[in-house]
């Protein structure tokens, strides 16, 4: 068979050149986590710090995924952070004004965002008006109406309940104590579980590659990715441990990174999508309802920009005309950084989230250091654009 | 006398194919040099080579222009040193105008700023020479494909041409046009200007041009003096063809049996232009283990026809009826018309068929991913299984099923398109053009599978510009022009003559 690759160095080689991208992806992460570790004088790797980059950062990785599948079908949405910020009002209205309870509430919330995301998807899928436009109106309309919304004021402060959302921890059932300070040894039991769930899972899937002959990557470079894994999930599940625990919404969001992961690795609908960014045509042809799959691809987007409104806002306490202003620069960075391309059919979820994070890190990190905004905004400007720049280059130069 | 251009044992590789071995070609100062060859021998690679689309390094063999060795790596540096070539598909704005496309990229233009006054009184006297009276202020889009060729004419004596290629630049223009490009081409053979005319037409290449040379499955088989009065068009088709006839299409021992597809009275509507009537009352039968050919010039509606009754493809305002079996069938989406037993692989395999940046596994499963799937799921290794069988069994010559669809020859993309479409499971299969431009060893390979479809029982309507591709592989041959059937045969009874007879008498009795 010449499929069967048997692990010679130049193979080695080979599938690095080959997967370049996504390692040079998480080397930049490391690097820059590296980065700022030493200039800011070991903050960054600190409990407490590392706790808030999760907090900070996790309505921009949720709203991400979504934008992960909207870039790869070929589309943009402008509008995630005017729909996060308007869905982050309508809570506060519905749970401060109105007393409703907080389930129903979060229900309604992420429905409405869903609905949004269905309007703005109808007239982009069924009729063919570009995303750019739709969603730069529906950027303007939902500010304007987040605006109204709360009558041009802040409304809060939220049930002591919705806040857990962004501000509370997985509970601690073992009250042990390490080091001199409580450690939450469930975050540390979350952590080594999940690790060993993601390792049983590739260890069975390259079974099955070795089977039908099918394993590219070499046993090396297998056992150091899987090692890797180790060492993050039980290094930030420790450190975890030494703070507070785990916080709620890193379960969220975890959660949905693992089924968007696996809804575009494994599923039909997954596969369409990548089919329809590479060629809608042909897509067409092949009998798909195109129409339907981007209609829904919208709606995804727009629930999940209602969750990241939810989040913000219970993060903030309080909902503000302003909140989500800006949201959609990062969110479309992180997926371009990640490595999906503009003209759509490529991208991954790691790819993106791993891009929200090189976001959130510098965001963190410059912050530490004291660099003003004004500084920060250029530099990750600049990021931006050379992420994508090496992208073309290394793509032309084959 | 020194040739002006002669390029030396030229190959080309692409990945999986070899698409020039050896070729030569030598053109003299003044001369109108005739390309000829089938479709995929290699023409357009030839060109692709001499005007630097494929940079120098990139094949092998020499290329000498005035004597001097030249290496090429981008279409700027050979039109910098005359070599101009005009492609079949029309390189200009169309919402500029002639004055703005002539002088697009060099405009008259002192310190950025325009003189417009020079660009038209040049474009004026440009136009003239190519024969043409219209204002160099008029919209390329409000004039016609003849009159566009001659912009481009026009814009490569601007840029002080050498060497003029033309490929097949007579294909979209009537009589009248192409004889008057023609003669524009004797025009600068007299001020010492060499054309390469790359064209099927054999007898306007025999009216114009000096010397011919006849490229066969990337090869230089011949090259013949027309001047010498021993070149006729039978001479070039046989170099061309280089076999019998015969040969070129495996036997076929299929029993021809129910009938499964009919469509009755068919009509639709252009897409935008809602009272041009494209296809006009079409009837349509193909039995089980059956091959329909569907022969007809460009234009005559063969697409448009197969397209609409797939799921409404194209057009609107469509009527008509489809029976599958006897019964009668709903085919209004494309959905529905694949699960009514119908595939359609389409003629445009890049934009319409694969998704070229994806591989070869996933387009094969494209069509019918609930076959590898289970509650939406993609079951891996079935997937792969399925793949690989289709790998195999339609020989797709690729490193392994995860070779992107790209890199692959056009005869094996087209086997992925077909593949796609075998695991949908249809019983009934539009083919169109389903050899074009893909080289003479896939296109025995792709007779022979539709040879095997016809055997297991399924029906296959080809849709083909190749007449003898069309003649050699169909049981029964619809002649379709200006979107009606003109003609129905027995292949053993068609010819090529018979057919374009038939195409004929369709003009005849409208006017």
């Amino acid at each position: 068979m010449t499929e069967t690759i048997t692990a010679a160095p130049s193979n080695i080689m080979r599938f690095i050149k080959a997967n370049i991208r996504d390692y040079a992806l998480l080397l930049s992460l490391l690097a820059i986590m590296i980065f700022f570790q030493f200039n800011t004088n070991g903050t960054l790797f600190k409990p407490v710090n590392m706790t808030n980059l999760i907090l900070q950062n996790s309505y921009i990785v949720i709203m991400a995924l979504g934008m992960l599948l909207v870039i790869v079908a070929g589309h943009i949405d402008l509008s995630v952070g005017s729909v996060a910020g308007f869905v982050g009002a309508v809570a506060a209205v519905l749970m401060v004004n109105y007393k409703l309870d907080i389930f129903t509430s979060v229900v309604l919330c992420l429905a409405l965002g869903a609905v949004i995301g269905g309007a703005q998807g109808y007239f982009i899928a069924y009729h063919k008006i570009p995303a750019f436009i739709v969603t730069l109106a529906g950027m303007l309309i939902f500010k304007g109406l987040a605006l109204t919304v709360l009558g041009g004021a802040s409304v809060g402060p939220f049930p002591k309940t919705f806040q857990l959302l962004s501000s509370g921890y997985v509970p601690d059932i073992f009250n042990v104590t390490a080091f001199g300070a409580p450690f939450n040894l469930l975050a540390l039991l979350i952590g080594a579980v999940v690790t060993a769930t993601i390792i049983y899972f590739n260890i069975k899937e390259r079974r099955n590659q070795l089977a039908h002959g099918l394993a590219e990557e070499p046993d090396i470079i297998f056992l150091c990715r899987n090692l890797l894994i180790a060492v993050a999930f039980l290094g930030f599940s420790f450190l975890m441990a030494r703070y507070k625990g785990l916080p709620n919404v890193l379960i969220v969001m975890f959660a949905l990174i693992a089924l968007f992961v696996f809804i575009t690795t494994r599923t039909t609908f997954g596969r369409r999508i990548y089919a329809m960014g590479g060629n809608e045509k042909a897509t067409k042809l092949s009998g798909i309802n195109t129409e339907k799959l981007t209609f829904l691809i919208f709606v995804v987007m727009g629930a999940l920009a209602g969750l990241g409104g939810l989040i913000f806002a219970a993060r903030l306490n309080v909902a503000t005309p302003k909140a989500g202003a800006g949201f959609e620069l990062e969110v479309i960075a992180a997926c371009f950084i990640g490595g999906a391309a503009v003209t759509g059919g490529v991208g991954k979820i790691v790819g993106a989230v791993i891009g929200a994070f090189i976001i959130g890190v510098m965001n963190n990190g410059m912050s530490i250091m004291g660099i003003g905004i004004d500084w920060q905004f250029v530099i990750k400007g600049a990021v931006l654009m050379l992420a994508v720049f090496l992208d073309v280059y290394y793509k032309t130069k084959g | 006398m020194q040739p002006i251009l002669e390029m030396r044992s030229i190959t080309k590789t692409f990945p999986g194919v070899k698409a020039l071995t050896d070729v030569s070609l030598a053109v003299m100062p003044a001369e109108i040099h005739g390309v000829v060859g089938e479709n995929g021998a290699g023409k357009s690679t030839l060109m692709k080579v001499l005007s630097g689309v494929y940079p120098a390094g990139t094949f092998d063999g020499e290329i000498h222009f005035e004597g001097k060795e030249r290496r090429f790596s981008n279409i700027a540096d050979s039109e910098n040193t005359g070599i101009i070539i005009i492609h079949q598909e029309l390189a200009l704005v169309p919402l500029l105008s002639i004055a703005e496309n002539i002088f697009l990229g060099h405009e008259t233009a002192k310190r950025g700023v325009i003189d417009w006054f020079e660009a038209f009184s040049r474009t004026k006297a440009l136009l003239k020479k190519v024969g043409l009276n219209d204002h160099p202020n008029t919209l390329i889009t409000n004039i016609g494909t003849g009159k566009q060729q001659l912009v481009e004419i026009a814009k490569a004596l601007n840029k002080s041409v050498k060497l003029l290629i033309l490929d097949e630049p007579t294909s979209s223009l009537n009589e009248k046009d192409s004889a008057a490009l023609l003669e524009l081409l004797k025009g600068f053979k007299a001020q010492g200007i060499s054309s390469i005319l790359i064209t099927h037409k054999l007898n306007e290449v025999l009216k114009v041009a000096d010397r011919i040379t006849v490229i066969r499955d990337g090869k230089t088989v011949d090259t013949l003096d027309v001047h010498s009065g021993k070149v006729d068009e039978d001479r070039i088709i046989k170099a061309m063809v280089g076999r019998d006839l015969s040969e070129r299409y495996p036997p076929r021992d299929a029993k021809i049996g129910e009938t499964l597809l009919e469509v009755k009275n068919w009509s639709v509507y252009h897409p935008l232009h809602a009272d041009r009537q494209m296809i006009k009352g079409v009837n349509l039968n193909v039995r089980a283990g059956e091959v329909v050919g569907i022969a007809g010039l460009m234009g005559a509606g063969r697409t448009e026809f197969a397209m609409s009754v797939f799921g409404r493809a194209y057009g609107q305002k469509i009527s008509g009826e489809v029976f599958m079996r006897g019964k009668p069938v709903d085919v209004s989406t494309i959905p529905k018309a694949m699960a009514a037993g119908l595939a359609y692989a389409t003629e445009d395999r890049k934009t319409y068929g694969l998704v070229l940046i994806d591989h070869i596994k996933h387009n094969v499963t494209l069509a019918n991913l609930k076959g590898v799937a289970s509650r939406g799921v993609v079951d891996d290794v079935k997937e792969l299984g399925v793949a690989n069988k289709f790998r195999k069994d339609l020989a797709i010559r690729s490193s392994g099923v995860f070779q992107t669809t790209v890199n692959l020859s056009g005869g094996n993309q087209q086997k992925v398109v077909l593949s796609k479409w075998l695991f949908s499971g249809p019983d009934v299969l539009i083919l169109d053009e389903p050899t074009r431009g893909i080289d003479v060893g896939a296109k025995f390979e792709i007779y022979g599978i539709i040879n095997k479809l016809a055997e297991e029982g399924k029906a296959v309507i080809v849709i083909s510009s190749e007449m003898p591709e069309l003649l050699g592989i169909s049981d029964r041959i619809y002649v379709m022009n200006e979107g009606k059937f003109v003609g129905e045969m027995p292949a053993k009874e068609a010819s090529q003559e018979k057919i374009m007879r038939a195409i004929m008498k369709s003009w005849d009795n409208k006017s």
